[in-house]
This record gives structure tokens, sequence and C-alpha cells, in this order.
């Protein structure tokens, strides 16, 4: 038996409606419509949140760890996403969201920002190396490392694998906190406050490395209010907020590629957008591209659908935030380099989700089917039937799971041959 | 071994439009089939290079992808106008590409090479006024 997948996106049964939303614009054509309601196929799942986005009946919802879930341990360190300072109007300082966070039950905060700081540093060292294929894909956005392994399997190997800024923002904090008081590391936990549900499911299941070092995932959505209402009465101290105009800016697209490679990167940003580029790096047309930075997200993170402010204000609140240094520069110790494992420990898979078999002659004969009944049908994709197109309606009725008379199409010219032949019947039976 | 699966791909000249999408296609086919990267990857740079110079060099013409247990075989044949001379053509760095087409980023000259680099087997035949066969295998073991 095969492992349940962890998913941080789930379907409320009873909310759905049963419509054709979010069917139409999953990415990886992971969603069915199977008796009046949605149905998630769980090893095509990216943890995107486009469902969640698109449906008008929130039957689409993104499980994340409670407020009070971080009461599980003794000291409790926040790790605040950097798009998370874009939620909130004329901000004075990053300090105040900083402090906030802190009066909120949080005996430290430690910006994710400042792993970003760390990573980009990272991903320059291994941009060095020659023989790294390019353009090296950005490994920052689990949605798009997931969507390369099921869409994308021959663009692995372009995946940087460096960890992600809330992984090396987790361990340095917990290491740092448990020096700095004396305390057990397996006391401390780290609190990732996330804008999506992609970075959840990174957290239960890692690409790339066995353990996630953050401890739970708490969404902007759940503290914002209680976050908002801190903001004003927090002294604010500036101490508090050390990562760079750089690393503050990986919150929205574009932030990465300009800490990373500012002279010779692309950043994408939209799922539908990424699609289209890695369709051009898999052709080799951006061989001369050095790196490629890919946000699911319109917007980059600040578009996350776990956030409260839309993605547009959040991104020009992020800018005005980041004018802080006269001069870009990354903010990283020299120790922390060697000093953390800002690397992956293991390499990101291959998941044959979209593989018709695992035996090629079948997998042939497959394909040969579907062919044939593709063409039958009547390439409206309507979506009626509860599969996304009619290609992947066919590909449904040879894999066993649809059977030809879902399609209302087919069904109509069904009847019509039957009342036909009805009225023959009756014809000859009246004589 | 039997062919066990074809599909063909019409390739209209100068359709830059619609230029790649048979590439995506045949790209999809071989996912689905469960392809390994390391061949895919290659299939896809050689078929993305031989359906541009379809659209950019020939008078039109037809993809053509078959899969057998042991490789894929793209081939590509066109009507018309004719490669004159077949090795100058196979040189790097060589290109007759108009300048429209060198605007859109075309006309490196590394098309046919990129193609022969990436295939296992690589075959052209050309006959001025009569049209070019370009027959490529990726093998599969």
């Amino acid at each position: 038996m095969k492992e349940k997948r962890f998913h941080s996106v789930r379907l409320e049964g009873e909310k759905c409606r049963g419509c054709t939303n979010c069917l139409k614009r999953c990415p990886t054509e992971a969603i069915r419509v199977r008796g009046g309601r949605a149905h998630i196929i769980d090893e095509r799942c990216i943890d995107c949140g486009e469902c969640i986005r698109v449906c008008s009946y929130h039957a689409k919802v993104a499980v994340t760890d409670p407020l009070s879930s971080i009461s599980q341990f003794k000291y409790k360190i926040a790790l605040p996403a950097p798009s998370l300072y874009g939620q909130f109007s004329n901000l004075k300082s990053i300090s105040q969201v900083l402090g906030g966070l802190k009066r909120m039950g949080f005996d430290e905060v430690y910006e994710v920002a400042r792993g970003a700081d760390v990573v980009s540093k990272a991903i320059q060292e291994r941009l060095k190396d020659p023989k790294l294929p390019r353009p090296v894909i950005s490994s920052a956005c689990p949605a798009i490392v997931r969507l390369i392994q099921v869409r994308f399997p021959d663009l692995i190997d372009h995946i940087v694998d460096v960890r992600q800024p809330m992984e090396v923002a987790a361990m340095i904090a917990r290491t740092e906190f448990a020096r700095k008081y004396g305390v057990d590391p397996s006391e401390i936990g780290c609190f990732f406050i996330s804008p999506c549900p992609a970075k959840v499911t990174a957290i239960r299941n890692p690409i790339g490395h066995t353990k996630s070092a953050v401890n739970g995932a708490i969404s902007v959505l759940e503290i914002y209010g209680l976050l908002s209402s801190q903001l004003k009465n927090t002294p604010v101290d500036l101490t508090l907020e050390e990562a760079s105009d750089l690393g503050v800016g990986w919150a929205r697209s574009g932030g990465e590629s300009m800490a990373v490679s500012p002279d010779n990167s692309m950043s994408v940003d939209g799922i539908e957008n990424c699609i289209r580029v890695l369709e051009e790096i898999e052709d080799n047309r951006l061989k001369n591209l050095e790196f490629f930075e890919g946000a699911a997200c319109t917007g980059g993170c600040v578009g996350g659908p776990l956030n409260f402010e839309n993605n547009y204000v959040a991104r020009s609140e992020i800018r005005k935030l980041t004018t802080r240094d006269a001069e870009p520069n990354l903010n990283v110790d020299a120790g922390m380099m060697t000093k953390y494992d800002l690397y992956m420990s293991g390499r990101i898979l291959p998941n044959s989700a979209m593989k018709l078999d695992d035996d090629l002659m079948e997998a042939m004969r497959k394909m040969e089917k579907i062919e044939k009944l593709y063409n039958e049908l009547p390439g409206f994709d309507c979506g009626s039937c509860g599969s996304p197109t009619c290609r992947t309606f066919a590909e449904d009725v040879v894999q066993g799971v649809a059977t030809k008379m879902d399609c209302i199409h087919m069904m109509k010219d069904q009847l019509r041959v039957m009342a036909q032949q009805m009225v023959d019947l009756a014809k000859t039976t009246r004589e | 071994m039997a062919v066990l699966l074809e599909k063909n791909f019409p390739v209209e000249a100068g359709a830059f439009t619609t230029a790649g999408e048979a590439s995506t296609t045949i790209k999809r086919t071989l996912k689905q089939l469960g392809i390994g990267p390391e061949v895919l990857r290659r299939v896809s740079v050689a078929c993305y290079e031989v359906e541009l110079n379809l659209v950019i060099h020939s008078r039109g013409g037809t993809l053509t992808l078959l899969v057998d247990p042991e490789k894929v075989t793209l081939i590509s044949k066109d009507v018309g106008p004719g490669i004159p001379d077949i090795e100058k053509a196979m040189t790097e760095g060589f290109s007759t590409a108009s300048d429209e087409a060198r605007t859109l980023g075309f006309g490196a000259g590394m098309g046919l090479p990129n193609m022969k680099r990436n295939a296992s087997e690589f075959d052209i035949q050309s006959e001025v006024g009569v049209g070019t066969t370009i027959t490529m295998s990726f093998a599969l073991k």
C-alpha cells in the first residue's frame, strides 16, 4: 500500500456544488467531479492553492496549525514570511510587526527574510559551478518544485539544491536561541507564519531533505486580526529587524532574482505563466539565462492564498519597506555559510502521477485507445463529465475511472439513436 | 520491433503563432508513456529545433513521432525547397534564416548540429526542389 500523502489543500465536501471552477484551473489536472462533488487526486496535487482561490463556495481549504498549537512547546519562536510585512498599510517599520508577534505569545521572532539573505548567498555559491545546467531554477516555491516533479521531470537537474528560507531561518533561530538562553533545542518550537498551503505541505513532506526544522505553520489569515490590533501599542524596537532589503524583497516576484543574480535572471509569477516558460526551458530556448525564479502565485509570495491583503497592495507596501539600505547588500555572517545545512541532503525525485502505466507497452496500448476515443469526443472541454478536458476524460475512461456515457454529448447522441430505434420498433410492431 | 505508436503533426511554413505546439504535444505524450527524464530532455531539444526548422526554412511539412519499445523516433519531412549543401548546413554557426526569424532569436546556426548532438542516430536526406527528410532516433535502453 502506498503511504497516503499529506496535503494542506483539502476539500470540504458538504460545501462543494460540483461546479467546474477548480476543475478547469488545476495546473496538474488533479481534480475530478464525481457524484456531484469535487475530488482531489492525491498523487497529482501540488498544493499550489489555485483551487482555494477560485472556489466560489469556499469548499477548498488549507489545513494549517492554530495559533494555540504553539503552547505544545516550552519556548516559541515565530518565523514570519517576508510577505507578512506587506499586509499592513502605512507600516512605519518592520519592527512593529516583529514586536507585535512577540506580544502575541512568542518568546522570539526570527525573520524568514534573514533566512532568505543566507539562501541568496548559498545560491550564488552554486551559480559559480559552470557544470550546473542553465538556467538554474529556484527551489523556493514548493508548488513550482512539485510542478516540475509532476510535469517537467526532465528539468529536476536544473533545480538548485538549496533549502528554503524558512528552513534555514528555523535552523539558525533554534540554534541561536538555545545557545543564548542555555535551553534544550528540543524544547523550542519554530512556527512559520505562512502565506500559502504549499509551504505548509513542505513542512510535513520536505522536498530534498527528510525532516523539516519548522515545527508548525500558522496562516497569515489566522493571526491577522490579533496582530493588527497589536501594532499600535507595540513600542518599536529597531534591533529586531535584521534582514536586508534584499531578503525582505523575496516577498514579491523578482525579489529573489534581485538578491541572487540581478544581471541575468528571469522572474515569472502565476503558475500558468511558469508552465509556459518551463516548456521553453525544456526546449533549450533559454540556455543563456543564468537563473529562473518561478512563483506559483501572481505577484510572488504576497499573492499567496492565505494572505489577507490584495497582492498588488501588498507588493507596493513591500516596496516601500525595502528602501532602508542605501546600497543593496545581503546580511550574512560568514560563519552561517558553514555552520548550517544550507543544502539539500537528498535528490528531488520525479513524480510519475501523469504516467499512464508502469509498463511501456501497456502505456502505448492505452495511449492508442485514448487517441481513438478522443477523436469521437466533441472537443468542447466543457467539464460536464467531471474531467477537466475532453482529453483527460478520454484518459479517465481508458484508465477505468469514468465511462463513456459520463459525457453528456455522447449520451445525447446515444439517446437520439435509441429514440429512433424505439420509433422504428413501434412502426414495425404496429403492422 | 513493430512501431506501437505513431502520431503525425502537420507543420505550416511561416506559422510562428503555432510554432512549438507539435513539440509540446509530443513532450506530453512521452511523459505519459513514462519515457525517462534523460531521453525526454534530448527529444525535447531536438524536436523543437526540427519543428522550428519546418516553420522557418521549409515550405511546410509533417513531423512524425514513432515510439516502439526500443526507441523514440522523430521524422521531419518537408516539401521543399531542399538543402543545396548538406555539409555546410550541418556546420555550427551556418544559417540561412530570414531577418524575421533572426529578430525572433533564431538563426544561430545551431539547429542541425544540436539535433545531431541530441539524437542517438541522425540521418538527413535532401534534394533541391523536392524536399528534406530528417530522421532522428533516441534509444530507450
